[in-house]
């Protein structure tokens, strides 16, 4: 094993179909239109001598390294600001440039410490290296001119440091926020030898950086420096894997020393994420190693008592016996299992088999169900797949963006990069969300329209601008003949053109101006290619699957489904969120969406399992809970999941787990869903196994193991363990194994395996005879249920309703340095930006309840009440508050309702009824959890004689 | 008061504002009006003799009769001797026409500069304004272009690059939007003919630009003004509103097709956005820094979109060029270098001030004939030509006449025809270290040749002063005047060692006294 070192072409690779001939140093070379004269050099091989030059940004030509001669020009111009053209003769070496690049050096070295030894940088200095290149043995000047020597270190940042008196001014950190991240958080301040780099405020940390890290990875020199590199030194070996928090899915280089990761980078290869990253998958890995981890499994007979930790032996046999007990006592149905998201299709692939071949019913969900599961019905039902039509390199080609509950810069940061750097090129950008999300103006990017409705009229919002392309002679009626179903398109037209869906009868639901609703529907429909980008706010309604049919309408109509720049995309919200919905997590499906009352599906799966399945779909996560409150329900498997904090109507969640008798938990740490549980077995981070993640662009890419599994064993193996236990023996020596299992059973995996994954870095499903190569954009030609199917959204209100009591509308969502419920994230130094959830309140609002920023406020709802502090913001609209849900001890969902898609169950946990008042202490549910946090956690005492 | 008013022309150019020309205008105004006299002030351009501001001229029967330079303690003579009358009196000047400093000269950009009101379309109109303009619209872009072309005109600016070349270039690139950019940050030390033409006769100005627009397809134009110019900022806003009101900008111009829209932009104080793509960075609102080229800004200049970047000069010649046709132009000058070119002359020099001259004129005769040599009348030791960053010759070398190639072939150049004097006093290391100072303290900072190398010149230019390591520190310079000539990115850090190398070596001497003895001195 070695570090994996990526080539350097210094400007970025141009696609170009004309190419361009010349000859460097004697060798001719061909290369596309736009190509550097340095990055064709590189292309044969040549590295000419560079600072400010790096291929992840667009050429700068500052540090006057790179100069070359070329016949018959002038001077000595800059290799990565010259375009290679045709006939074009170059010399990269020569005693000339050998004097001109050592005389450059010269300057830099003058005004740099000479402290390479203690350097953080030490091995890993592109100037040391450029210093050995160009022969550097003196430097005439002395150290005793002007110089940064006594600049005062920023460290600020829990993550990096920055040291001006490294830095030599080469602005690929500056670059990098501009172009890479979008950010615009750095610039140079001063002039000439005063230049450094600087926020616009004291220090980084207190700046608009978003510590995404790819300053720090531009950097050339120790000048900005992840702290664990200071801490531990240059890592010796490094391995492509695939990050674990969202559905972006980056492709990171883990590097290592030993089993210890020294730092993630992100990998320019990973399709996904094309070098880039975030803060979180970037820096905040520490939870891995965290000492909140759990390690041993652990039994208890009752809740209350103390864990008892125990052998794998007999923790596997404790599961196996209760749910073999509970199934004979209260008949098969009465256990299931929930998969996870966050774990590997190859795992969650298991336990749904475990479920279905060893449990011997269907009562397998996952969280999903709690997220996108209206996408995968929706999309289904219109275009014949579960999944977005699109890969995220088409957003290059977008014309109008259209933003639909989601919140990709916090959400999904580095997909929001990307969709930047396309905005900022000249998109236009629509969105539509009731909170000014940092999209709507950010540097360089303004929304065209930002239609801010209220909470819970997407469908009424989505119809009128249906209306207008329709009622406006805005339809593809050509696309839409050939490629839809005609009638179907028709009825849907009568329909939607019926007055009650105008922008001026909808206004009043939706309270977006019926103009604002107009103009943007008129540039979705005719703008060029129109791509809407969707998240949670789309789904997690009780319209959350017509919410999504009236997106897909929206864009069959318009002819934006099928080719690069358009279609309809879900922000998935976990890494493998798309993976677990492909893995047959569903009661109702196999793997690949096929129902489990498909006799040809089951009796394929029956006959390779070697057991007779169930042909009724089982229970989902909230019926299983209703059903355990009934007593029913009695066992259950959760993997990787802490419905206890994430489902919404806590109380109601507790009231089920607490009814159970058995609730196995396998997570990395001791979540809140496991203080109701009575077997605790200890999960592997995604650093400690292998496997496949499928991120929202329905690209597989491969999870690699860096380090041992902290508990002895891969989640994969405990799951057969746990199966053969239960009579259902599975043999498998590694996860390619499941792979190859899967591809067997699900026609449109059917050519994915390892090897080929290695071969081509990801695969994008469908990956089948007709499509060896995978599939990064659906629907090209056809839908894949034949004709696109137009579907009928009539707007129904959800019956969560503000009223005098609770006059406010409260809305979910997260935050860019927190994850989801936070177990990894809090366990990391990212709460230095997000130490709690707060209350984002509108002045307005806030100035009628007397509410001053920072106030501890009471959140109550018709379902339960909670504290916490309020953020005045202009973000809002007035009526309108917001809150995350990434702590605990705040319990965001304590306050959500149960109600949820028609569909698919999906909670509504973005539209609650809510009052605020000022308040001066926590309330009783914080406090009952304040003291469970204590009571149900606690571990039994090893054995001191040990 | 039944006669009409007896005109008066004070000029509110900086120049004569500097040496008290509002204090002079008002008392006159109330001098005048305590007599009972009919005076008419109009507040001109200055005629460029800086040495005679400020200075008045009063229109009379024999025509305008200059006096100057006028105090304030002159004032009551100047009436007593019924100066409005065109009376004698000490001050009386007489024609300034007639003046040999301005007789000798070629004015054609400059033709209108100190004898109009500078906010006059009246005015402008009846001294052959709008006449380029009136061409031009009759002509399509091609036949503009040729013009130019056929004019020999080169940038003013300093870079001497064919302006027919760069307009063909701007008019070939195909794009949505093009833009006209007047490069008025004019930052070298001893220039100010920007500066004049913009208060003296700001029409010219912009008729060159609607030309220039009306040659590539232009819709909108901007001039960058240093913010050190406040009066030529309020000036060139005033006349470009006024263009606007009378229909020489803004839609449809003359009834043409033509549409331009023009903009004053006020830059921030920085040396370096007079560097082309630095001021294109510093209008789009960021800061002020180099950028690489290509693409060239003809191509992609502001905002990415094709531009014409032109210098004040460059553009104040324009109309002329179109009234009189480029050949009127190219009837002037020697060689590759045609016209004339509006030469400053400052520094310790008797008679400071512009002088539109044509190119061939020796430079000899420019500082003595015109600028009647030194004002310290010692001897002339040093000159330096074309800014900051222009070379510094000796005595001996002044016969050489005013072309680019003749002074580049003496590794100097002509830059914005700045020519600033210096006598036998002069120290020549202390000229070569202020220039790194300089480059030093302008420096964008991007290029590492000119970020550092302006530091370490300076740094080393006191070692070689003082004399450390002497023999030694003289081949660090010599090496890093190479790095920074060939490496830097502009020609900030480019042209930084041509005042040195010049001081180097043609007073090699100054570099060898011995410190003490200089100390002594």
């Amino acid at each position: 094993m070695s570090l994996i070192k990526e080539i350097d072409y210094g400007t970025p690779i141009r696609v170009n179909t004309d190419q361009v001939t010349l000859t460097i140093d004697g060798v001719n070379v061909t290369v596309p239109k736009g190509t550097s004269v340095m990055a064709a050099a590189m292309m044969m091989g040549t590295a000419i001598p560079k600072l400010c030059a790096t291929d992840m940004l667009e050429p700068f030509g500052s540090c006057r390294m790179c100069l070359v001669e070329i016949e018959g020009r002038r001077g000595t111009p800059a290799s990565c600001t010259t375009p290679a053209e045709n006939g074009m003769v170059v010399h990269t070496q020569n005693e000339r440039l050998a004097k001109l690049r050592k005389g450059v050096m010269e300057l830099y070295i003058s005004d740099h410490p000479l402290d390479c030894l203690t350097c953080a940088a030490n091995g890993d200095c592109e100037l040391q290296d450029m210093a050995g290149a160009v022969g550097l043995r003196d430097v005439r000047y002395g150290y005793e001119g002007e110089n940064h020597f006594k600049s005062v270190k920023d460290q600020s940042n829990p993550y990096f440091d920055y040291d001006p008196a490294k830095c030599i001014v080469c602005n690929r950190c500056v670059r990098a926020c501009e172009e890479v991240q979008g950010t615009f958080a750095l610039t140079i301040t001063g002039r000439g030898f005063d230049s450094r780099v600087s926020t616009s405020a004291d220090n980084f940390l207190g700046s608009e950086c978003v510590s995404c890290g790819a300053c720090v990875q531009a950097c050339p020199t120790a000048t900005l420096v992840e702290k664990s590199i200071v801490e531990m030194g240059q890592p010796d070996h490094s391995k492509v894997t695939t990050c674990a928090y969202c559905g972006v899915g980056c492709s990171f280089k883990a590097e290592m020393q030993g089993t210890r990761v020294v730092r993630m980078v992100p990998y320019k290869d990973g399709k996904a994420n094309e070098g880039h990253s975030c803060i979180k998958g970037r820096f905040a890995w520490g939870y891995a190693t965290h000492k909140d981890r759990m390690t041993k499994p652990m039994v208890r007979a009752k809740i209350t008592d103390p864990w008892r930790e125990v052998s794998w032996e007999e923790a596997i046999q404790k599961v196996a016996s209760e749910f073999k007990r509970l199934q004979q006592n209260y008949g098969k149905d009465s256990i299931g299992a929930i998969t996870s998201s966050r774990c590997t299709n190859e795992e969650v692939f298991l336990i749904q088999k475990m479920v279905r071949a060893g449990f011997g019913n269907n009562n397998v969900d996952t969280c999903a169900r709690v997220c996108h599961s209206p996408t995968g019905y929706g999309l289904k039902t219109t275009f014949g797949t579960s999944a977005g039509t699109q890969d995220f390199k088409s957003v290059e080609d977008a014309d109008v963006i259209l933003v639909i509950g989601a919140n990709p810069t916090d959400g999904h940061p580095v997909f929001a990069s990307r969709m930047k750097k396309r905005l900022r090129q000249g998109a236009h950008l629509i969105i539509a969300d009731p909170r000014s999300i940092d999209l709507v103006k950010s540097p360089h990017i303004k929304a065209d329209y930002h239609l801010k409705l209220l909470p819970g009229t997407n469908v009424a919002l989505i119809n009128a601008l249906a209306h207008v392309i329709v009622t406006e002679g805005l339809v593809k009626e050509d696309y839409v003949r050939e490629r839809c179903d005609w009638a179907d398109f028709e009825a849907w037209a009568r329909f939607i053109a019926e007055e009650r869906h105008s922008p001026e009868q909808t206004q009043a639901y939706t309270g977006v101006p019926a103009q604002d609703m107009r103009q943007a529907a008129r540039l979705y429909a005719t703008g060029g290619n129109a791509a809407i980008y969707y998240g949670l706010g789309v789904t997690e309604h009780s319209q959350g699957s017509t919410m999504v049919m009236g997106m897909a309408n929206l864009a069959m109509a318009t002819g934006n489904i099928g080719r690069r720049g358009v279609g309809v995309n879900p922000l998935r919200g976990q890494n493998n969120v798309q993976g677990s919905c492909d893995m047959g997590s569903f009661p109702h499906e196999f793997s690949g969406y096929r129902h489990v009352s498909d006799d040809a599906t089951r009796s394929m799966f029956a006959s390779l399992w070697g057991v007779s399945l169930d042909e009724e779909p089982g229970l989902r996560i909230p019926n299983m809970l209703d059903e355990a409150v009934e007593g029913r329900f009695r066992g259950l498997f959760v993997q990787g999941e802490d419905i206890a904090q994430s489902d919404p109507n806590t109380q109601h969640v507790i009231a089920g787990l607490e009814a159970m008798d058995c609730v196995v938990v396998q997570d990395l740490f001791l979540n809140e869903t496991a203080k109701y549980a009575h077997v605790f077995l200890p999960g592997a981070s995604f650093l400690e196994k292998d496997g496949t993640f499928t991120n929202a662009e329905r690209r597989i890419s491969r999870v690699r193991q860096v380090m041992p599994p902290l508990a002895g064993r891969q989640e994969w193996q405990i799951i057969c363990d746990i199966s053969e236990a239960m009579g259902y023996p599975m043999h498998y020596t590694h996860p390619s194994e499941i792979m190859d299992e899967i591809a067997q059973l699900t026609p449109t995996f059917k050519n994915v395996s390892y090897q080929k994954i290695d071969e081509m870095g990801s695969i994008q499903w469908p990956c089948n005879d007709a499509a060896p190569e995978g599939t990064p954009i659906m629907h090209i030609d056809h839908f894949v249920r034949g004709k696109g199917k137009f579907m009928l959204t009539e707007f129904v209100p959800t019956e969560e309703r503000t009223g005098p009591r609770f006059p406010l509308l409260l809305t979910t969502g997260r935050i860019l340095s927190q994850y989801n419920v936070g177990a990894q994230t809090r366990r990391t130094a990212n709460t230095a930006w997000h130490p709690e959830d707060v209350l984002e309140i509108h002045p307005f609002d806030a100035e009628a309840r007397g509410i001053r920023d920072g106030d501890l406020v009471a959140l109550a709802s018709r379902k339960g009440d909670i504290s916490l502090h309020a953020k005045i913001s202009e973000r809002m609209q007035p009526g309108v508050v917001y809150t995350t849900f990434h702590h605990a001890n705040t319990g965001a969902n304590v306050i959500t309702t149960d109600y949820s898609d028609w569909a698919t169950d999906c909670p509504e946990y973005k539209v609650t009824a809510v009052e605020v008042r000022r308040t001066n202490s926590l309330s009783s549910w914080q406090e009952d959890f304040n003291e469970d946090d204590k009571r149900l956690t606690r571990i039994e005492a090893v054995n001191a004689a040990e | 008061m039944s006669s009409s008013p007896t005109r008066l022309y004070i000029p509110c150019d900086s120049a004569a504002l500097s040496v008290g020309a509002d204090r002079i205008a008002a008392k006159i105004a109330q001098d005048a009006k305590q007599r009972g006299l009919n005076i008419d002030i109009v507040r001109n351009g200055s005629r460029g003799l800086l040495s005679l501001e400020p200075l008045i001229e009063v229109e009379t029967s024999q025509g305008r009769i200059a006096y100057g330079p006028v105090r304030s303690k002159d004032i009551s003579s100047l009436f007593d001797a019924n100066f409005l009358a065109g009376a004698e009196h000490p001050l009386r000047i007489g024609s300034i026409e007639a003046h040999p400093a301005f007789k000798a000269q070629t004015r054609l950009s400059f033709a209108r500069v100190g004898v109009i009101d500078p906010l006059s379309i009246d005015d402008y109109k009846a001294h052959g304004g709008f006449k380029g303009l009136a061409k031009a619209i009759t002509l399509s872009s091609s036949q503009i272009i040729e013009q130019v072309t056929q004019s020999g005109l080169r940038g003013r600016g300093g870079a001497g690059f064919p302006t027919g070349i760069k307009w063909q270039t701007v008019f070939k690139a195909e794009a949505d939007q093009k833009y006209i950019v007047c490069n008025a940050d004019e930052g070298d030390s001893g220039t100010f003919a920007d500066r004049m033409l913009m208060e003296g006769d700001p029409f010219t100005l912009i008729e060159g630009m609607i030309i220039a627009a009306c040659a590539v397809g232009a819709t909108r134009g901007y001039i960058y003004i240093r913010s050190e110019y406040p009066h030529a900022m309020k000036t060139m806003s005033a006349a470009i509103a006024l263009a606007h009101e009378h229909g020489y900008l803004g839609p449809n111009i003359l009834g043409s097709a033509h549409s331009f829209t023009l903009e004053a932009r006020l830059g921030a104080g920085a040396y370096i956005c007079g560097e082309e793509t630095s001021l294109l960075e510093s209008l789009e609102g960021k800061r002020g820094i180099v950028r690489a080229k290509p693409p060239l800004p003809a191509l992609e200049g502001l905002f990415g979109k094709p531009t014409i970047v032109n210098n004040v000069l460059t553009l104040g010649a324009i109309p002329f060029i179109l009234a009189e046709g480029g050949q009127a132009y190219a009837d002037f000058g020697r060689n590759k270098s045609r016209g004339t070119l509006p030469v400053q002359l400052a520094g310790n020099i008797k008679h400071g001030g512009l002088y539109e001259v044509p190119f061939g004129m020796s430079i000899r005769s420019i500082i003595m004939d015109l600028g009647g040599g030194t004002y310290s009348g010692r001897p002339i030791r040093a000159v330096q030509i074309g800014g900051p960053l222009g070379a510094y010759l000796p005595a001996h070398m002044l016969d050489i006449p005013l072309d680019y190639e003749a002074l580049s072939a003496q590794k100097a150049l002509l830059g914005h025809g700045g020519i600033v004097v210096f006598d036998d006093t002069v120290d020549m290391a202390k000229q070569a270290r202020f220039a790194f100072e300089f480059c030093a303290k302008e420096s964008c900072g991007k290029c590492t040749p000119c970020r550092i190398g302006a530091v370490r010149g300076a740094e080393v230019v006191n070692r070689i002063i003082a004399n450390q390591d002497r023999e030694k520190n003289k081949i660090v310079l010599r090496d890093l005047c190479e790095v920074m000539t060939d490496g830097s990115l502009c020609a900030m850090g480019g042209l930084t060692p041509m005042p040195v190398m010049s001081a180097v070596t043609h007073f090699p001497e100054d570099f060898d006294q011995m410190p003490d003895r200089k100390a002594a001195e």
